[in-house]
Formats: structure tokens, C-alpha cells, sequence
């Protein structure tokens, strides 16, 4: 566990926050504007990424464990998310044998 | 002797009894068949009369002068304390004696009479929903519980004025005492919202001990005392509220009967005596309510001369001798009051109930020109009206002479010209009751079509049984000139505090009695000529009258004065709020604003398309310009 610590403290604290926000960034991209749903869904998975290595990377260099149990909880969330999104996937396709998201604005009231 | 002092808490269960027949005929109106409604509601106003006669000796027995029984704690509001209790004391348990007495009677009877209509369960609901709550208003403790006792009756009069509901009149007759007693009820609780904020209590005794230490005539006190007189006014029908006790006989005759006798009416003689430590302080008001009672004995006595619907003159009798109640409340002798009151409820009783029972054997017929010849064929009938018209009329030795002549002789000790005018409307009560008797029982038939008969037994017992109380009732207070003890009043005086005057001589009253008997003879040997010796019978409506007689018959006009005085401004006024103001003004102001929510309803449900993306966009978008807000500012 030290060890990990002090190999995280290896790179400077900047370019952690960078590499996120820049994840980030390209899974909210993704998001807003592919039309595909298991890309959205990905790029999503993007986003939770990004989040959990800042978590880590300040975790490691505040000496804090707690961050790393988010980190845990999180992936729980997004195994969950997964499972119940790829299934969403799985009944679009198979009702409407596509995956384009702008056909769900069909269940609008 | 056992200790009854005790068991004088179960006096809770004279008002229970009546609620829970109320609750048992109400709820299982549907299911009881014939005469069960009836029965079980008679049943419990008798033991209800059972439970009062037991707690008037336990009372007695106790030797105490009051005793309170506190049920629960009804509302506690900072400095505001009103617990749910009963005060029993002896006017407390006078006025129980009679309601539940003359009200089980009525009950009785109610089952002969009111056999065979069709809401005959909901009836008995209504009557007994009644007692309850006239129980409730004079066992209550405080002024709420007693106005709580108040509205109910109230209520159930408005209920059962307007019973048969189906008839416009009768339905008008109901909503006209509503209002009227609402009239009255508004001044009743702002007296009690006054006497609060006088005594910072509305316990009786509270009040009371309090009250004594102020100065008479404080100007706080003459305007607490004037509201609880609107109230009283209003519910036992003096000038100006009168009108409506007169209608109120559009119910059925033994509603009339209760209204008049036992309950109802009475309610607001209870309350003045019960507050006559506040009146004694109050010489003003004490001297509106004498001018109050006078003029409304003599003018409903005047109107009574005229009357031809048996039931109408005997509701102008009753506004009449609530006039001589006033009276007598108005010179400080509230027990004198309370004593006409029990005499009243006995013989207006026995009255209605006989009207009732004349009504059933002409088939529904009420005037009495229409009438005569009643006396053979129905006996009992016959001699029960006579004693109770005897009563009324005030001949020695039945009830209503030693109660009349005593309020009477209180008169005489207060002012001789209060006296004069209180036997003139005493004389003419005395003829239009026995104008009543003669054109009804005397005579011949005038109607063929009826085929009179005596009514069954359920309705002649409780006649009888009220006949024999009207007759000997007066024995309970033989005044000293006859060797009585004035038992009644000084049984009250440890509750009522009446006002000591100066007692007359025995000579000066003996006096009065003999010259007042013999003019009431006289009156009676007049109506006898007119109505059984020339057998002269009131003329048909719409024949030509002097204007005087005209006047009369009609009432003074005081109706047609009413409607187009106070309920044609007030239509009109109501007319123009809602046809101008509501429908031109109001409504176009509330429908503008629901127009407008709609119209930006349908602004926001252009932005729900169900496009994902934009939803998405819409959120990152006002997350993006929220931290740019934060950043900046």
C-alpha cells in the first residue's frame, strides 16, 4: 500500500487533475452528441473513470484512505449502471432493432 | 339511608342516554321497523328522567349547594382552561327534571302520533339529538358548554321545524327560526367572548365570585349582560325576534310541543337566571328586558285574540307568557321565572299536546272555525285542555294561577302600572284560550267530512299524566298568604340569586287576587256569550273587517314589516354582489389567472420533446453557467 501511495506521488499532482478533466470532457462530449446509446453508455463509464483517478491521486497524495472507498462505491454504482443500461440496450434493439438514442423520445407523455 | 353523594357523577349519563338513542335510531334508521325508533327513544329519555330524579335527591342528600363533574379537559390554550363539565346544582336539576320529564312524555306521545309516516326513524333521531342538547345547555358548567347546548338546539329545531320538508312553507318556517336565532346566537357569543375577556374565564362560578366585587351598573358589565339579552331574546322569542316561534309549528305537534314547552324556548329564561348575579348588577338592562317582556306579553296576546289555527294561537300564548318570564327575570325574580317556566312547560305541554290530539282526530284540519262539538266525542281530550286552559288563564287553584300571580304581585311591588298592564294581557290570554276551548270542544260539528274519535291510549296516558302536573303543579310554591313555604323558590334560592323586595301585605295581595279572579270571571262569562251562547264564529278570510281587527289578524304587519324592511334590501343587495360583482368583476379576475398558468404550461411544453441530447445538453449547460456564476461572483 506505501508503495502504491509513493508511486502515485511519482507524477506531479497537475497532470492527475489534467488527465481527468480531460476525460472527462471527451465522455461528456460523447455523451452530448453520439447518437449510438452503448457509445453514450461508454462515454458515461468515461466519465465515472476519470472522476475515480482523481479520487485516487488526491487520496494518495493527502495520505487519506477514504477517498479510495468512494473510489469502490462508485464502480459498484457503475457495475449496477452497466447492467441495467445494457439491458435497456437489449430490449431497444430487439423492439426497435436499432440503438439510436433519439428514437426513445417515443416514451415522452 | 344509603350515602347517594357519590354516585351523583353518574349525572353524565342524563345527557349520554339521549345521545346514544340519537346515535342507535340515527345510524339504524334504515332497519328499525314500526314503532322500535320510538320505543327506544322514549326508553331513553326516561331513564334519563330515572337518572335526574336520582341525582335531584343525591343532591339533596349531600346537603351540598353545587357540585361539579368534570368529564375531561376540553380546551387548554395558555391562561384559556375549559374543562368539559357539568354543574349540578338545584336550578341545574330543575331544568333536568323538566326537559327530560315533559320531553319523555312527549316522546310517548310522539310514538302514537307520528305512527305511520314514512321517516318516522329519523324523527326520533332529530327529537332525541334535541334533548341531548338541550341537556348539554343547562348541565353545562361554563358559557361554552352551554353554547355548545345553544347552536343544538338550534340545529335540530331547524331540523325538525322544517320535518316535512316537501312543503315550501314549512321549509321557509325552518330557515327563517335558523336565521333569526343566528341573529341572536351572534350576540350570545360575543357576550361570552366579552365575559372572557372581562373575567379571563367563562366557568360560571368563576365568573360569578368574580362578578360580585364589581360596582353595579359598570358600564362593562350593562354591555356583557345587553349581549347575553340579545341572545336570550332571540332564542325564547321576544320583540324583536319573536316571529319566528310562530311559524315554527309548520313541524310536527310534538316538536311544537317541545320546542315550546320543555326545550328550546326555555333555553333563554336558564341562561338569564343562571347569570342573574351579572343582571343584578346591570339595573339598565334589567329595565329594557321588563319594557321587553311586557310589550311582547301584551302585543303576542293582542295577535293571539285573532288567531284561528289552533296551533297559532297557542304559539302566540307561549311568546306571551315568555313575556311574563321576561318580566319577572326584568324585576329580579329569577325564581319567580323559573317557576312560571316549570308551570309553563307543564300546561303549553299538555296544550300542544292536545292540540296535537284534535288535529289527529279532525284529520290534519287545524282551524278552529272548522271545528265545535269536540267535547263528546273526545272526553279525555276535552278535560285535559280544560285544565290546562284553566291554567293558562291563571284560575286558583291550578299551576299557572300560583305562578302567574306571582309574578303578577311582584309587578305590584316594583311599580302598580307594570301591574295593571300584566293583568290586561293575563285577561286576554284568559279569553282567546277559552274563545279556543269553546270554538273547538263546544257547539256543534261545523265540519261534516271529519269523523272525530278519541286518540289511542300512547297519546291520551302522557295527556292525562301532564293534566294531573298542570292541575297540582302550583302546590310546589303556595306563597305565605295561603300558609304555604314558597317551597319552588326557596329550593332556588341557593343557586338563583333573586333580587329581596319589600313583600306586599296580606290584605293588598289578597286584594289584587280577589279583583284580578274577578275579572278574569268576567272575561270568561264574555267568551262564553260570544262563542257558545250566540255560537259566534270568526269570520272566513277575505271578508271585509274593520281596520282594527284587520290589523290584528294579520299581526301587526310585523311579518310584511320584516320582509320588506330587512330581507328585500338584503335580497337586493345579495342580487347585485352576485350578478355585478361576482359575475362581472370577481369571476373574469380568477378565471384571468388560470387562463394565464395555461397558456405558460403550454410555453414550458415545448422545451419536453423527449430528445435525450438536448436534455443532456440543457443539464451540462446549467451546470456549466452555474460554475461560471460562482467563479465570477
Amino acid at each position: 500500500m506505501q508503495e502504491i501511495s509513493s508511486a502515485i506521488q511519482l507524477i506531479p499532482l497537475e497532470n492527475y487533475v489534467f488527465l481527468s478533466v480531460a476525460l472527462f470532457s471527451i465522455g461528456m462530449m460523447g455523451v452530448l452528441f453520439r447518437r449510438n446509446t452503448i457509445a453514450i453508455l461508454m462515454c458515461l463509464e468515461l466519465m465515472f473513470n476519470s472522476v475515480n483517478l482523481l479520487l485516487t491521486a488526491f487520496s494518495a497524495y493527502h495520505s487519506d484512505p477514504a477517498g479510495q472507498v468512494f473510489v469502490f462505491f462508485i464502480m459498484i454504482v457503475a457495475a449496477a449502471e452497466v447492467a441495467v443500461g445494457l439491458s435497456i440496450v437489449v430490449m431497444m434493439k430487439r423492439n426497435v432493432d436499432s440503438v439510436d438514442i433519439n428514437l426513445l423520445n417515443r416514451l415522452k407523455w | 339511608m344509603v350515602a347517594l353523594y357519590p354516585y351523583i357523577t353518574i349525572s353524565w349519563l342524563v345527557p349520554a342516554f339521549p345521545l346514544l338513542g340519537f346515535l342507535v335510531t340515527g345510524l339504524a334508521k334504515n332497519r328499525l321497523k314500526n314503532n322500535q325508533a320510538g320505543i327506544i327513544a322514549s326508553a331513553m329519555v326516561s331513564i334519563s328522567f330515572l337518572i335526574s330524579v336520582f341525582v335531584f335527591f343525591a343532591l339533596r342528600a349531600s346537603g351540598q349547594e353545587l357540585v361539579t363533574v368534570t368529564l375531561f379537559n376540553w380546551i387548554s390554550a395558555g391562561s384559556l382552561k375549559i374543562p368539559f363539565a357539568f354543574l349540578i346544582d338545584n336550578l341545574s336539576v330543575t331544568m333536568m327534571l323538566i326537559v327530560t320529564g315533559v320531553g319523555a312524555l312527549i316522546h310517548i306521545y310522539s310514538i302514537g302520533y307520528m305512527h305511520g309516516d314514512e321517516r318516522v326513524n329519523s324523527f326520533f333521531a332529530q327529537m332525541n339529538l334535541f334533548t341531548f342538547s338541550m341537556l348539554l345547555l343547562v348541565m353545562g358548567a361554563n358559557y361554552l358548554i352551554l353554547f355548545i347546548g345553544w347552536e343544538g338546539v338550534g340545529f335540530c329545531s331547524y331540523l325538525l321545524i322544517g320535518f316535512w320538508f316537501k312543503n315550501p312553507v314549512f321549509n321557509y318556517a325552518a330557515r327563517k327560526a335558523f336565521v333569526m336565532n343566528r341573529i341572536g346566537d351572534l350576540g350570545f357569543i360575543l357576550g361570552i367572548i366579552l365575559l372572557f375577556f372581562t373575567f379571563k374565564s367563562v366557568s360560571f362560578t368563576e365568573v360569578f365570585s368574580q362578578a360580585v366585587s364589581l360596582h353595579s351598573g359598570a358600564p362593562m358589565i350593562t354591555l356583557i349582560t345587553l349581549l347575553l339579552l340579545v341572545g336570550a331574546v332571540g332564542k325564547s322569542a321576544q320583540i324583536p325576534l319573536y316571529t319566528w316561534l310562530p311559524d315554527a309549528m309548520a313541524g310536527p305537534t310534538p316538536v311544537s310541543a317541545l320546542i315550546h314547552a320543555a326545550t328550546m324556548v326555555t333555553a333563554g329564561i336558564y341562561m338569564i337566571a343562571r347569570s342573574g348575579i351579572l343582571y343584578n348588577l346591570a339595573p339598565l338592562t334589567m329595565n329594557i328586558m321588563v319594557i321587553l317582556g311586557l310589550a311582547t306579553a301584551i302585543l303576542a296576546a293582542v295577535i293571539g285574540l285573532r288567531q284561528n289555527d289552533i296551533k297559532k294561537v297557542l304559539a302566540y300564548s307561549t311568546v306571551s307568557q315568555l313575556g311574563y318570564m321576561f318580566l319577572a327575570l326584568g324585576l329580579g325574580a329569577y325564581s319567580t321565572a323559573v317557576f312560571h317556566l316549570t308551570t309553563h312547560a307543564f300546561f303549553k305541554a299538555l296544550l300542544f299536546l292536545g292540540a296535537g290530539s284534535i288535529i289527529h282526530a279532525m284529520g290534519g284540519e287545524q282551524d278552529i272555525r272548522k271545528m265545535g262539538g269536540l267535547r263528546k266525542k273526545m272526553p279525555v281530550t276535552y278535560l285535559t285542555f280544560l285544565a290546562a286552559t284553566l291554567a293558562i288563564s291563571g284560575i286558583p287553584p291550578f299551576s299557572g294561577f300560583f305562578s302567574k300571580d306571582l309574578i303578577l304581585s311582584k309587578a305590584f311591588e316594583n311599580n302598580p302600572l307594570l301591574f295593571i298592564l300584566a293583568l290586561g294581557g293575563a285577561l286576554i290570554t284568559c279569553f282567546y284560550m277559552f274563545r279556543l276551548l269553546y270554538l273547538v270542544f263546544f257547539g256543534s260539528q261545523r265540519l261534516s267530512t271529519a269523523h272525530p274519535h278519541e286518540s289511542p291510549r300512547v297519546m291520551t296516558i302522557p295527556l292525562i299524566i301532564l293534566s294531573i302536573l298542570s292541575v297540582f303543579g302550583g302546590f310546589l310554591n303556595i306563597p305565605s298568604l295561603f300558609g304555604g313555604k314558597s317551597g319552588f323558590s326557596e329550593f332556588l334560592s341557593s343557586t338563583v340569586r333573586s333580587k329581596v323586595t319589600t313583600e306586599l301585605s296580606f290584605s293588598t295581595e289578597s286584594g289584587l287576587i280577589t279583583g284580578s279572579l274577578i275579572l278574569l270571571i268576567v272575561v270568561i262569562l264574555l267568551a262564553y256569550r260570544t262563542y257558545v251562547k250566540k255560537a259566534a264564529v270568526p269570520v272566513a278570510d277575505g271578508v271585509p273587517t274593520s281596520f282594527l281587527s284587520k290589523t290584528i289578524t294579520n299581526k301587526f304587519y310585523i311579518d310584511e314589516f320584516y320582509h320588506a324592511v330587512i330581507e328585500k334590501p338584503f335580497g337586493f343587495l345579495s342580487d347585485f354582489f352576485f350578478n355585478k360583482v361576482e359575475n362581472k368583476i370577481l369571476d373574469p379576475i380568477v378565471d384571468e389567472v388560470g387562463i394565464l398558468t395555461s397558456k405558460l404550461g403550454n410555453l414550458a411544453r415545448k422545451l419536453q420533446q423527449g430528445n435525450m441530447s438536448f436534455y443532456f445538453f440543457a443539464m451540462v449547460a446549467g451546470i456549466l453557467l452555474f460554475i461560471i456564476f460562482i467563479l465570477i461572483v
